[in-house]
């Protein structure tokens, strides 16, 4: 006889049912089976034919399966069994709740495109703002084990971080044994000649142990030798990729050759890989002991070295504080008369990189959450809306037998699928949002060239888009799985359910509160922005040209020469078509390097290091105060006569003569300055905010001292001043003489460039940058948040009055007048966003605290922002509220009272 | 009058109205009423196993009628239906809906019984 069960079970194996539900149907089927077997073999069938039969009879071309299929899919889940294997439910049904959450959503078009145009917004800007985040901060350097990468820094007592004098690298190298090795760089011009036109070049001079403590190997050739980083080598240079590649044509052959920096010529050793990314942007590297300059091997400057070291590995960053600290306790000893007072910190390499800037970009990460949120409740309302138009469905389902999970779940898919809809479009938004930001961003952003969208971002994307699917679900998903089918199927679509409404209020008190901090986070910034604008320099900012240039190779030689060039350039330039003024300067106002000196007054020997006072020391030509229009308070300024041929003189501004000073006239005194002995002064000069705008009133050296170039003695004569900047007073738009400064500049030779070419008022708008940018996207930001905050009240307002058409068309026929029904309406919308102001308010009150490094004349509690913002969002809100009210006021009682 | 086997939807529709019609006398297993339903039709209707037992399970998940197994001495243990209470006042309902329908559909078609 056939194994009937085995011949049921076969049908069954499709339907995966619960084990014990399958032995029951099989073990009545199979009896079944048999019996009809039976009694065709009785009724004299043959034995094949009444097995054909009875096989076919319980299930031929599948019958038993489809049909069982429409039955059992509505038994109840399988019943959980500790310890047994899951028969997984769960994949078959999110197939289904995607395909109905798919045509769900088709069905109202305008409500998918509305909910995902708002959530893309802000998955858009989350992610934009992600992508900054994960650039700079998040992703590790681009070198081998960047953890251990620190940088050097020597302390003061005036600084906490400055550069590194040399002799003072070279001993800590010598006597340290947390590192495994240590290696410095500069950041120097270049004039590049002899291959076509002369060209500047940024470069960096290295020690030869710099490459090895990055890890960093070179594309073709290799990096410095020890012997090639002495005084007397050969010059050696390695090339960066961009470099190679753009101005030599990759040229295959260039290990070997020669190349013409500063009039000498260097042999090319190396070339380094594309994806180097080191500070700045130097297109040469050349070993350090080149650099001609007195100033490398003093301990009495600390000219612009920085100093990288690899930790040891198992020693702490702790101990190799410890470590260096007492080394330089110990040079401090060796050295009191230019070391008393100084040490030195260790700062991991990424945190002196982007650590300034991380406190502004998690601001933005706040306030672009914020963004985020007030999307969701928008959506989370927009949801909810339309829960009551779903109401009949649910409760439908529920009265299936659908259980109130699986409503959650089927209303959470959808809510993530407009999510993940919105991701979509969300990241084609981030795509330009982040390039908007980079064109926005200061250009001192650092690492802005790793900045993009990677897997970690799309990872972030998908993430964030699948947290704010269920954010903004919850609610409505909840109130969905709530209806009671019995309330529901009788109530129609007219019904309010309490709950409902009080979710939607308080989603729309949320976004207007977080509509608050976004607005007072951008009016602080605005306020700053416009008051530091406002700030007087000390001198005019208008109509002043400032470019760099690179001297002749010709020239460098002798310092008369060079003093002759710079006397030569700026008469050159002055006689520029448009420039009313020119002069030279080492040191451009709010520029990004300075340069100090010791001094002390009378002609006495220098007095203990710990109480001889730094100035910042300015050598300059005589029209520098005319060209940047510094007022004279006293006595007089250079003029050409004042060379090396008569005494030498200074200049001092007038917060140099209050402290120094003191009420007297200093005209006519002595003071002597470090290296250049004593000094007369012979004029007082306004002061000018050489730090910044905002900082200089708190910086440590506020003292400013003037020295004539042409008296400066010919051993500094060198390479140490080469860096000056002409500076030019013109009469038409300073950027429109640029080609005449650049004829004029190039010389007879043809051979000095010029570069950086900025207006006084770029470097000033330059050094608010970050406050700028951090303005700017605030203001963006809260833009948004008011849009969409407005767009939440009006469709909240706009559904209560839908809602409230048969109670509004009762008092209208009552003899309710407009105004009244007006105010009514009025009046819920204010409720809601009063409640939302305060608890706004509130917090934007401690807040606003986390921008206070950035604010500027003005405190975070600042009452005038605070009470304007109020007043604009509340001006908002109203007219958000009066078109709905508007509308209630045209309800026709006698339909409305109909309307069922 | 042309003999025309009897439609399928019609028996589909009717199923429901057979099945609880049978167990009301009495608990049946379904081979049992599978074999009535043939009978009492001479012929004309047959309800395989493959469409009778889901209808069985059906009618059972909606409460209408109930199934438990039952040892007699001697036997294998079936599986025995009863209506009730609710199948009960089901199929009063649909026997009265069905003898209205029948009944409607005569005084259209004209067909009177002799």
């Amino acid at each position: 006889m056939p194994d009937w069960n085995e011949k049921v079970r076969r049908q069954l194996v499709d339907l995966k049912l619960a084990p014990g539900r399958e032995a029951e149907i099989v073990e009545e089927l199979a009896q079944h089976a048999e019996d009809r077997y039976r009694e065709l073999k009785s009724g004299g069938a043959t034995e094949v034919e009444a097995r054909r039969i009875a096989i076919e009879e319980i299930g031929g071309h599948q019958l038993l399966a489809t049909e069982l299929r429409a039955v059992e899919r509505l038994n109840a889940p399988e019943p959980l069994i500790l310890g047994a294997a899951s028969r997984g439910r769960l994949p078959a049904n999110l197939g289904q709740d995607l395909r109905y959450g798919f045509r769900t959503l088709r069905k109202n078009p305008g409500f998918t495109a509305l909910a995902i145009l708002v959530l893309a917004l802000g998955i858009g800007a989350n992610t934009a703002i992600f992508s900054v985040v994960n650039g700079v901060l998040l992703r590790p350097l681009a070198f081998p084990d960047p953890g251990r990468l620190l940088m050097i820094f020597e302390t003061t007592r005036e600084f906490s971080q400055i550069s590194v004098a040399y002799p003072d690298f070279l001993d800590w190298r010598r006597q340290s044994r947390s590192f495994t090795d240590m290696g410095v760089f500069r950041s120097d011009d270049f004039n590049f000649t002899g291959s076509g036109e002369p060209e500047h070049l940024a470069g960096e001079y290295v020690s030869a142990s710099l490459f090895p403590v990055l890890g960093v190997t070179p594309l073709l050739g290799r990096t410095f030798l020890p012997q090639e980083d002495r005084q007397g080598a050969g010059c050696a240079v390695i090339l960066s990729y961009g470099f190679w590649k753009q101005r030599l044509g990759a040229d295959q052959n260039i290990l070997g050759k020669g190349l013409t920096l500063n009039a000498a010529s260097c042999t090319v050793v190396g070339i380094l890989r594309s994806d180097f990314r080191f500070r700045g942007n130097a297109q040469i590297y050349i070993p350090i002991e080149h650099w001609n300059s007195f100033e490398l091997h003093t301990r009495e400057t600390r000219p612009g070295l920085h100093v990288i070291a690899r930790l040891r590995s198992g020693v702490t960053i702790e101990a190799a504080q410890a470590e260096i600290s007492s080394i330089c306790k110990g040079l401090a000893r060796q050295y009191p008369k230019t070391h008393a007072g100084a040490g030195a910190t260790v700062v991991r390499m990424k945190d002196d990189m982007v650590g300034y800037i991380r406190a502004t970009l998690l601001l933005l990460v706040g306030a672009v959450g914020f963004v985020l949120i007030i999307a969701c409740a928008n959506v989370a309302n927009l949801l909810l809306a339309r829960s009551t138009a779903r109401k009949r469905e649910f409760a439908i389902r529920a009265a299936l037998g659908a259980h109130r999970g699986r409503i959650v779940r089927q209303l959470l898919t959808e809510s993530v699928l407009l999510s993940l809809g919105a991701a979509a479009i969300g990241l084609l938004l981030a795509r330009w949002g982040t390039s908007l930001i980079l064109a926005a961003a200061p250009e001192s952003l650092p690492r802005s060239e790793e900045i993009g969208i990677d897997p970690y971002v799309l990872l972030f994307t998908l993430g964030i888009s699948v947290v704010t699917g269920i954010l903004f679900g919850l609610a409505p998903a909840f109130q969905g799985a709530n209806a009671n089918p019995n309330v529901s199927l009788k109530e129609g679509t007219r019904g309010a359910g309490g709950g409902r409404h009080r979710a939607e209020n308080v989603f729309v008190s949320v976004e207007i509160g977080l509509a608050v901090i976004l607005l007072a986070g951008a009016g602080l910034m605005m306020q700053s922005v416009w008051r530091l604008l406002r700030v007087d320099p000390g001198f005019n900012t208008r109509s002043v040209l400032t470019t760099e240039v690179a001297l002749s190779p010709n020239v460098m030689s002798s310092p008369p020469g060079i003093r002759l060039a710079y006397q030569q350039l700026v008469a050159r330039v002055a006689s520029v078509p448009g420039v009313q003024a020119a002069a030279i300067t080492s040191l451009v106002p709010l520029g990004e390097e300075d340069s100090e000196t010791l001094f002390w007054p009378g002609a006495g020997p220098q007095p203990p290091q710990d109480r001889t006072p730094l100035a910042l020391f300015f050598i300059v030509t005589p029209d520098y105060p005319g060209v940047m229009r510094i007022p004279l308070r006293r006595g007089r300024f250079f003029t050409e006569r004042d060379s090396l041929a008569a005494s030498p003189v200074v200049v001092i501004d007038e917060v140099m003569a209050r402290h120094v000073f003191a009420g007297q006239d200093p005209v006519g005194r002595q003071i002597s300055i470090m290296m250049l002995g004593p000094v007369r002064i012979v004029g007082v000069v306004g002061h000018v905010k050489y730090w910044g705008l905002d900082s200089d009133d708190d910086a440590k050296i506020r003292d400013q001292i003037y020295f004539p170039l042409l008296q400066v003695p010919d051993q500094f004569m060198s390479a140490g001043v080469s860096g000056l900047t002409p500076v030019m007073r013109t009469t038409p738009e300073p950027m429109t003489v640029v080609s005449g400064v650049r004829a004029q500049v190039a010389g007879p030779t043809q051979d000095q460039p010029i570069y950086s070419i900025r207006t006084m008022e770029q470097i000033i708008s330059g050094s608010l940058a970050e406050r700028r940018f951090t303005m700017l996207v605030l203001i963006i930001f809260a833009a948004a948040a008011l849009l969409l905050a407005a767009v939440g009240i009006y469709s909240v307002m706009f559904y209560a009055v839908s809602r409230r058409t048969h109670e509004l068309g009762i008092r209208v026929a009552l003899g309710a007048s407009r105004q009244e029904i007006v105010r009514l309406v009025l009046w819920q919308g204010v409720r809601l966003a009063a409640i939302g102001m305060s608890a706004g308010l509130v917090a934007a009150l401690s807040l606003t605290r986390l921008i206070a490094r950035l604010l500027y004349g003005v405190r975070p509690a600042d009452p005038l922002t605070l009470t304007s913002v109020t007043l604009l969002l509340g001006g908002i809100a109203l007219a958000a509220c009066y078109i709905p009210a508007r509308r209630a006021t045209s309800i026709d009682p006698v339909i409305a009272l109909r309307w069922e | 009058m042309e003999e025309k086997p009897i439609d399928q939807e019609w028996k589909k529709g009717s199923a429901e109205l057979l099945l609880l019609s049978l167990l009301e006398a009495l608990p049946r297993h379904g081979y049992e009423i599978s074999k009535l339903i043939e009978q009492r039709s001479h012929g004309a209707l047959r309800f395989h196993a493959a469409s009778l037992y889901p209808l069985l399970y059906r009618l059972e998940k909606r409460g209408w009628i109930q199934g438990r197994w039952v040892e007699k001495s001697g036997q294998r243990r079936r599986r025995y239906y009863r209506l009730t209470a609710e199948g009960r006042k089901v199929l009063a309902s649909q026997r009265q809906g069905w003898q209205a329908f029948v009944e409607a559909i005569n005084r259209i078609t004209g067909v009177e019984n002799a």
